[in-house]
Order: structure tokens, then C-alpha cells, then sequence
């Protein structure tokens, strides 16, 4: 290509060789006919099919849901048990950035892209849900605002979140495409979006909680709780870090050779430091818990078959796996870790599905079940997240070190040496 | 069939004029106290009349008229906002008009994030297609089930009585209230109502239970009825409690803005605090 000619429009060359290195990036890395990538492939373009159902004909057209059950899965376990999951994010940046707690820093950027694609995409689902999602702008730009609304609040939170997230992400995005003041800058900005990130995301937590507050009447006396918001935000501590704990078990397989040495040396040191903190706000919600029943004086509803139910949820997933999260602390047990890791999933997943769909309207003779298609678009949207989780990681480096040049300076030397090396990468993309 | 026309005939040979039948028509508007509709089951016939008009003035599919629809027990839907269910208790058969209460607190309104759900001034609960996301929080938060969505529907709308908004604009009464031959239904301010209710009560002890449903329940409500027999044997939930919805969200939301400016502040001092800690170290 003739260089000479483009050297006076730098920007507008800075501009197509990102353009250009973005395209390329676009590409598929490594081989795509994979048995996972079919079987992805198989999915989503099904559930695009239901969903262009869905949008000429109405919700009604694929999902079981009626006006008894307003709220289905979509809801109860994209949105609601997907943000549970990925509160992670908000409490590794808070030990990381508020505590200085150096240890979890291997960690911090898988969990806010973790998070943050959590977010993009259990709460984007939610506009598949909506019955008007065009509208979803109305609470927004201010034509109507619905001050006293619980879903207020919760939207207005998740959308800022997420723009916290994805400036505490940003630096990895600017490292990938070598913006080198961009990276200065959204470097500066990290503490701010912690801090507000972590105001905002115990906020909303509490609020997909409070969302059932007025339901008193309709919502089982043993999952109804003036607690609710409290009980949310605090199972979102260790639902996030169990998320943060099992992703992690699967993606240093399945990422082995990117992985830090960093993150390598200090990976025990981390799972064992996360479980502690499981253990320890599971003891706390499980207090709350049992403050719970005597305060409610619902000691007689557990001898009943809901009370079973409350039971196999509590003391099944919540204080089976605190109790493994103690021991496998104590005697520095990955494996033991991460099946309370696991456990613990399931159990968030009982409990937010029990609020918002099983023990919700329990005394209404025809139960809502899930369709299958419900089902195959909730596996969509999980499957398209992983692909971009996928996507990302091979390309940004997320668990890979960063590039030399956005490594952390100690002395000023270095950065004039940073300067001159910026410089010869302009002239040489200048004779491209 | 017959036998509607004939009540419908014997209501106005009774002398039921439609003045009779509201305390202050035409006020609605008007009017700054907050209007509702008190149900005297005891002179409910089941002629179903008010199912018949409700249909008609809100442009919704005519309604099936064989009685025998009486036989099940049916709710309100997307397609007829008012219906009348019959239940037999110790008193012999009691007929029940349900439809949207119109809470004077509704927690529909208060769960509504775009204010698509409103509660007027005069009383009835509206909803907004404009404005309305079909996001569903009203349906999850009504305690009587009322907003009906419209699941079928590329362009969904909440479904629900509204009172006969617009014809109370237009200083006419709900069509359901002008339409009931039996004088079962009664249009005015609540106080008006809640006075009247309790004069029924006071002057014929032994015809009603002395309670008024939607006096006191979820914070009162538009439509109160009056019974002779227990409102848990008429399918009246009696357990939806005293509190108005909102009061419930309200301790949480208070809370937000507090916690939105002070928790940054802490957390930036805590992180000041540990980051002056760790350079100690690291000097020491």
C-alpha cells in the first residue's frame, strides 16, 4: 500500500487500521466445526425462530405463562438468578480496590467481564419478556417516571451498573486495541466506577428482592420476608463468588495455556480466600434466615410439604455448602470447594425460582411450568454469552497478562522509553 | 335470556330510578373526594345485566349469555373486565360481581415504572398504552389479580375495569351502575358509600355481616361490598391484610437515596484508609 500519501491524514488512518484490526479480530480463532460450537450454533438459531414467533404473535404463542403466573422463567431465572450470579463482580472490585486486598487481583477482569456480560444478557433477555420492549425507553429519557416503583429503581440500576462495568472493564478493551491514552485515562476512572458499582449493585440486589415486597399476599409466608431485599443482597455475595469460583474451575481448562503466572501461583491462595467469605455471608443469611421462622412464627408451616420444600432448599443448598465451603478452607480442598460451589448455584437458583415462580400464588389450583421453548431461549441466551465470553478471552487479555507497555511503571524512565515506542508504532503503521 | 329481562322489568317496575342508584352523579370530576362503587350483594338477582353493558361500552366481545357459565367459577379476563359468580352458602345462593377494585392505594399504580397505571384523583385506577412496557410488575403485585395482559398479542394491552372512566368524564355514571335493575350497585364518594353501608347494617342488623370489604382492606378500596354471610364463603379473600401495598416498598425506597450518597463516601474513606495502611507497609 502506497504510505505516503495517508501520512497527513493520521487520524483518519488511526481510525481504518482499528477499524481493520477489529474486523480481523471478528474471525473465528481456532477450529469452528466443533461439536460445542454445532451444538451452540443448533440452539441459538432455534430460539431465534421462537422468538420471531414471539414477536408477531405475542408471548402467549411460546411461553406457558397466564395471568395467574405473569412471571416465568424468563424472569425468575434469566433475570433475576442471572444477576444473583454475576454479583461477583461487584465484590471482587470492592476487596480488590476499596480493601486493597492485592491477593484477588489475578481475578478482577474474568469476573467484571463475567458480570458485566451477565448483565448485557440475563437482563437484555428481559426485554424478550417485556410485552412492549419498544417502551422500555419510556422510564428512561423521562416522559414518564415511575418514581415510586421498586422496577424503577431496579432498571435505573442496572443500566448505570452496567456502564460501571463496562468502564472497569475498558482498560483490557483499549490494552487489545493498543489505545494507549485511552488506557491512561479509563485507568483513572476504575476507583470512581468501583465505588458507585458497588452502591449501585447492592442497591438493585436488595431491589429484585424488594419486587416482591407488595406480592405479601400471593408470595408462601416462608419465602415472604420484610428481609427480602436484605436476604437478596446478601445471597448475592456468595452466589456471585460460587459463580466467580465454579467459571473459574471450567475456564482454566478449557483456557489453560492463557492463563498469568500470576494467576497460576496464586489461583489456591484465591478459590480458598473466596470460600471463606462464602462461608462466612451464609452464616449470616442463614441467621436471617432462621430470625426469619421465629420471627414469621412459621415453625408449624415446616411440617408441611412447602415446609419440606423450604427445608431441602435452606438446609440442602445453603447450609450443606456453607459448611463444605468451612472445611474445604480449612484443609485447603479445591475439590471440596468447588462442589459447595456448585451446590450453592443450585440453591440460589431454588431460592430465587421459589420467589419468583414455585412458591409464588402456591395456593393457585393450576401451577405454571415452563414450556420447552421457554427453556431452549433461556439455553440461547446462555449459550450466546459464553460465544462472547469465548470471543473475548481469546482475544483481550482477560486471564492473559497484558502487553508490556500497559504494565505498571515504577519509575519515570520507563514511561519516556513508553513514549518513543509509541511513536514507532505510528510510523510504522504510517507505511502500512 | 328471559329471565335477565324479567329481572331487568321487575327492578324498574320497583321504582328503581337511576338517581337512586348514585348519590352524586355527575360529581365525579369534578369533585375532589375520591369516588367508588358499593356492592350490596344481598340484592344482587345474578341477572348479569352489568356483565352485558360492561362488554358493550368497552367494545369487548358480547358476552356468552347462557346462565349455565354460572355453574363454574370464573375470573375476569382480557375480554370481559366485570363478571358475576354465584356461590352457594348457608343464606341459599349469593351472586357476586367481581371486577378491578380500584384500590384507593393500588399497588399496581405504585408498581408501574412508567406510570402507565395511575390512580385519578376521582377514584378509578387507569392504565396508558403509550406509556405502558408490558413488563407485568402490576399483575405480580395485585393482590385481587386484576390486570389482564394480553398474551396473545404482538402489541399487548393490560385489561381491567376502570371504573367507566371515560363515560365519568363525561359526567355519566358506570355504565354497570346505571344498568343494574336491582340497585345491587351504588355510585358516590367513598365517605358517602362507607355512611350508606353502615346505615344498611345499622338499620337491618341481621341481613348483613358487619363488615364492609374494602373499607379497611389493602388500605381500602374503590369497590366495597356488603354480604350476608362471610365474606371467605363468597370467594373474598380475606387475608390480603389491612396495610396499603405501597406502605410495604415504602421503608426500602427511602432508603435508597440515603444509602446512594453515603455508602460511596465510606467506601472512598475505606479505601483511602487501607491505601495509606499499605504504603506504610511497603515503607516500613
Amino acid at each position: 500500500m502506497d504510505g505516503e500519501k495517508r501520512s497527513p491524514e493520521l487520524v483518519q488512518n488511526n481510525f481504518k487500521r482499528t477499524m481493520r484490526f477489529i474486523i480481523d479480530e471478528l474471525k473465528p480463532k481456532g477450529k469452528i466445526l466443533t461439536l460445542f460450537n454445532a451444538s451452540a450454533a443448533l440452539i441459538i438459531v432455534t430460539a431465534i425462530i421462537l422468538l420471531t414467533i414471539r414477536f408477531t404473535k405475542g408471548l402467549g404463542s411460546i411461553t406457558n405463562l397466564s395471568q395467574e403466573y405473569p412471571w416465568g422463567i424468563w424472569i425468575g431465572f434469566d433475570v433475576i438468578t442471572g444477576v444473583a450470579f454475576a454479583g461477583g463482580a461487584y465484590i471482587v472490585t470492592f476487596m480488590v480496590y476499596i480493601l486493597g486486598q492485592k491477593k484477588y487481583h489475578p481475578i478482577v477482569r474474568v469476573t467484571v467481564l463475567n458480570g458485566f456480560l451477565a448483565y448485557l444478557f440475563y437482563a437484555g433477555a428481559l426485554l424478550l419478556d417485556l410485552g412492549k420492549p419498544w417502551n422500555v425507553i419510556n422510564p428512561i429519557i423521562g416522559n414518564s417516571f415511575g418514581l415510586s416503583s421498586v422496577m424503577f429503581l431496579v432498571a435505573w440500576h442496572f443500566l448505570l451498573y452496567m456502564i460501571m462495568e463496562f468502564i472497569e472493564f475498558f482498560p483490557a478493551v483499549a490494552e487489545w486495541l493498543g489505545w494507549k491514552k485511552v488506557r491512561k485515562v479509563v485507568g483513572i476512572m476504575t476507583l470512581g466506577a468501583v465505588i458507585l458499582g458497588f452502591t449501585l449493585s447492592s442497591l438493585h440486589q436488595a431491589g429484585l428482592g424488594a419486587l416482591f415486597l407488595m406480592a405479601k399476599s400471593k408470595l408462601h409466608p416462608l419465602w415472604y420476608s420484610e428481609f427480602i431485599p436484605i436476604l437478596f443482597f446478601v445471597s448475592s455475595i456468595f452466589a456471585g463468588l460460587s459463580m466467580v469460583i465454579f467459571e473459574g474451575s471450567i475456564s482454566h481448562k478449557v483456557f489453560k495455556d492463557k492463563l498469568t503466572p500470576e494467576l497460576r501461583a496464586n489461583y489456591d491462595n484465591i478459590v480458598v480466600g473466596l470460600s471463606k467469605i462464602c462461608a462466612g455471608t451464609m452464616y449470616v443469611y442463614l441467621f436471617l434466615k432462621i430470625l426469619g421462622i421465629f420471627h414469621g412464627r412459621l415453625i408449624p408451616a415446616l411440617a408441611t410439604n412447602w415446609g419440606i420444600w423450604y427445608l431441602v432448599e435452606v438446609l440442602g443448598f445453603v447450609l450443606v455448602p456453607c459448611l463444605l465451603f468451612t472445611f474445604g478452607a480449612k484443609q485447603r480442598n479445591i475439590t471440596t470447594v468447588r462442589i459447595a460451589s456448585i451446590l450453592t448455584l443450585i440453591g440460589i437458583v431454588l431460592n430465587r425460582l421459589n420467589v419468583s415462580v414455585i412458591a409464588f400464588k402456591w395456593f393457585a389450583p393450576v401451577k405454571y411450568v415452563p414450556s420447552w421453548m421457554e427453556i431452549e431461549v433461556t439455553l440461547a441466551v446462555i449459550m450466546a454469552e459464553i460465544l462472547v465470553f469465548r470471543w473475548v478471552i481469546n482475544r483481550m487479555p482477560v486471564l492473559s497478562p497484558p502487553p508490556k507497555w500497559a504494565e505498571k511503571k515504577e519509575n519515570p524512565k520507563e514511561e519516556m522509553s513508553d513514549l518513543k515506542m509509541e511513536e514507532l508504532v505510528e510510523w510504522k503503521a504510517s507505511t502500512m | 335470556m328471559e329471565r335477565r329481562s324479567f329481572l331487568k322489568a321487575l327492578g324498574a317496575m320497583g321504582g328503581a330510578s337511576l338517581l337512586g342508584s348514585s348519590l352524586r352523579a355527575g360529581t365525579a370530576v369534578a369533585g375532589t373526594e375520591m369516588m367508588g362503587i358499593l356492592v350490596d350483594t344481598t340484592r344482587c338477582a345474578g341477572c348479569r345485566a352489568c356483565e352485558e353493558i360492561c362488554g358493550e361500552v368497552n367494545s369487548l366481545p358480547e358476552i356468552d349469555y347462557d346462565d349455565a357459565v354460572l355453574d363454574k367459577h370464573r375470573t375476569t379476563s382480557i375480554t370481559q373486565y366485570s363478571v358475576i359468580n354465584r356461590y352457594e352458602t348457608e343464606k341459599g345462593e349469593v351472586f357476586v360481581k367481581t371486577q378491578c377494585m380500584n384500590c384507593v392505594q393500588p399497588a399496581c399504580a405504585s408498581a408501574c415504572l412508567t406510570k402507565a397505571m395511575k390512580k385519578t384523583e376521582e377514584g378509578p385506577v387507569t392504565w396508558d398504552e403509550k406509556k405502558c412496557m408490558g413488563c407485568r410488575f402490576c399483575m405480580v403485585s395485585c393482590p385481587f389479580d386484576m390486570p389482564k395482559f394480553e398474551y396473545n398479542s404482538p402489541v399487548p394491552r393490560i385489561q381491567k375495569c376502570n371504573m367507566c372512566w371515560d363515560r365519568l368524564q363525561e359526567g355519566e355514571l358506570p355504565a354497570c351502575v346505571e344498568n343494574c335493575p336491582n340497585e345491587a350497585l351504588m355510585f358516590g364518594t367513598r365517605r358517602e358509600l362507607l355512611d350508606e353501608a353502615k346505615r344498611r347494617i345499622y338499620q337491618n342488623p341481621n341481613d348483613y355481616v358487619h363488615h364492609i370489604y374494602g373499607e379497611h382492606e389493602v388500605g381500602g378500596t374503590g369497590y366495597m361490598y356488603l354480604s350476608a354471610v362471610p365474606f371467605d364463603q363468597i370467594g373474598f379473600r380475606t387475608d390480603v391484610g389491612n396495610e396499603a401495598l405501597p406502605e410495604m416498598t415504602r421503608g426500602f425506597l427511602y432508603n435508597v437515596p440515603v444509602i446512594e450518597t453515603m455508602l460511596p463516601l465510606l467506601l472512598l474513606g475505606v479505601h483511602n484508609a487501607t491505601k495509606r495502611n499499605a504504603d506504610k507497609e511497603s515503607e516500613a
